[in-house]
């Protein structure tokens, strides 16, 4: 259940972007969440609310964007989707993957009064 | 504390070298823990401050792709709205000090490992017996991470090692703040080793760099083979994995090689020993494992300890 120390790191981001661009009122903040990344997005939501409050960040909506999760499969050379850790290559079956894409978490963008 | 997601209210705590408690109030900051929500009771359900904005149209999953409404393409004057792009990693704070840990080891010639497990693993009793022969060899400073208690630091304390006891309250995972709060509280470990002993925890723990030369997740045999692909970014995360209590696997019926099937389908890369914190079996290759990682990360050090 680290998405209460996420959710605070967002707001942290929040807070000092305000700072800097001078905004008062967050109405939207945008994250891109990769499939492979350590949090689930709906726990993420219900958590962001509570650390939001009373905060520049109160009453703004979090939306997502999950990445795809990509991998390397090693046996095939080639960039392949992979929705979990644990999945083999889709074209090889094999499990000679390094993942390439999908880890992350970051704030987009804000949409800001 | 939160009920809901077990957040600690603030009330995570250093042991300083003698054992006492440093309680750090509302003025410290650790990290990605700034408990904004002090105070605001735990009753979630009365804060609905959306205002207008609350309507999640026609996706209530809230899957919207802000990627196919970037900045610039919102119409002037439709909205007072801007869009501001920021583009920051949600752990870059937590990333940010575990970065500066990470060069105050390099700058001691420390080798720091991150240990992970599951509680009951037993992290504390596998150290317990490493420490008592590493010692001999390497300065070796031990931090403890639990959310109560200092019993493991006493543990490690009784081998005549240095431990700090990090308490995270209601925490579920160390953060790099706290690593570098507790490192100042530790002797010189000139070229030697550190060894962080996480909270018990095969889930939290995996996102928070620590400042560590590379994650050992322990992994009992009574915890049964298929935990790689139950919990993936632990074993995902980590460089090595100790399959301990080996010495119970055929009571158990353990199967050790689908243990690392599984864990090299999550991560074909990992390394993996078998030992018994309890017996001593396997923990000659571990100490040369640790050996070589030393020779690796510091030449001039590993020669000084040859």
């Amino acid at each position: 259940m680290h998405e209460m120390a996420l959710c605070e790191g967002i707001v942290g981001i929040v807070e000092e972007e305000a700072r800097k661009r001078a905004f008062t009122k967050v109405n939207v903040v945008c994250l891109e969440i990769g499939a492979l990344s350590h949090v689930a997005p709906e726990a993420l939501k219900f958590c962001f609310e509570a650390v939001a409050a009373r905060t520049i960040a109160q009453g703004a909506r979090l939306e997502i964007v999950e990445t795809p999760g990509t991998a390397w499969c090693m046996a095939c050379s080639k960039t392949v989707e992979i929705g979990q850790r644990y999945e083999p290559c889709p074209s090889c079956g094999g499990y000679q993957l390094q993942v390439t894409g999908g880890e992350e978490m970051r704030v987009r963008e804000l949409e800001v009064d | 504390m939160c009920t809901v997601c077990g957040c600690s209210d603030g009330k995570a705590s250093i042991e300083d070298a003698h054992g006492h408690h440093h309680d750090h109030g509302d003025g410290h900051e650790h990290g990605g823990h700034h408990h904004h929500h002090r105070g605001h009771g735990h009753d979630h359900g009365h804060h609905h401050y959306h205002g207008g904005a609350h309507d999640h149209a026609p996706d209530e999953a809230g899957l919207l792709d802000c990627g196919a409404n970037p900045a610039g393409q919102k119409i002037a004057g439709m909205s007072s709205d801007r869009i501001i792009q920021v583009e920051r990693d949600i752990l870059g704070k937590n990333d940010r000090l575990a970065a500066d840990n990470r060069a105050r080891f390099a700058a001691d010639g420390v080798l720091a490992f991150n240990l992970v497990s599951s509680p009951g693993a037993g992290k504390t009793s596998l150290l317990v017996r490493a420490l008592s022969e590493l010692k001999a060899t390497f300065a070796i400073g031990v931090i403890e991470g639990d959310q109560q208690t200092s019993n493991d630091a006493e543990r490690i304390r009784a081998t005549g090692v240095p431990a700090i006891q990090v308490n995270t309250g209601k925490g579920c995972h160390l953060d790099a703040a706290m690593v570098g709060e507790a490192y100042d509280r530790l002797p010189w470990l000139n070229g030697g080793l550190l060894f962080i002993e996480n909270v018990g925890n095969l889930v939290c723990p995996a996102a928070f760099d620590l400042g560590e030369a590379c994650k050992i997740v322990v992994f009992s045999t009574t915890e049964g083979e298929d935990k790689p692909l139950k919990y993936p970014d632990m074993f995902a995360a980590s460089s090595l994995m100790l399959i301990n209590k080996i010495d119970l696997a055929a009571v158990l019926d353990f199967d050790v090689a689908q243990t690392i099937d599984y864990a090299r389908r999550v991560n074909p890369k990992i390394e993996v020993l078998t030992v018994s914190a309890r017996t001593g079996e396997g923990f000659a290759a571990f100490f040369a494992w640790i050996r070589k990682r030393m020779a690796a990360t510091t030449p001039a050090a590993m020669t000084a300890a040859e």
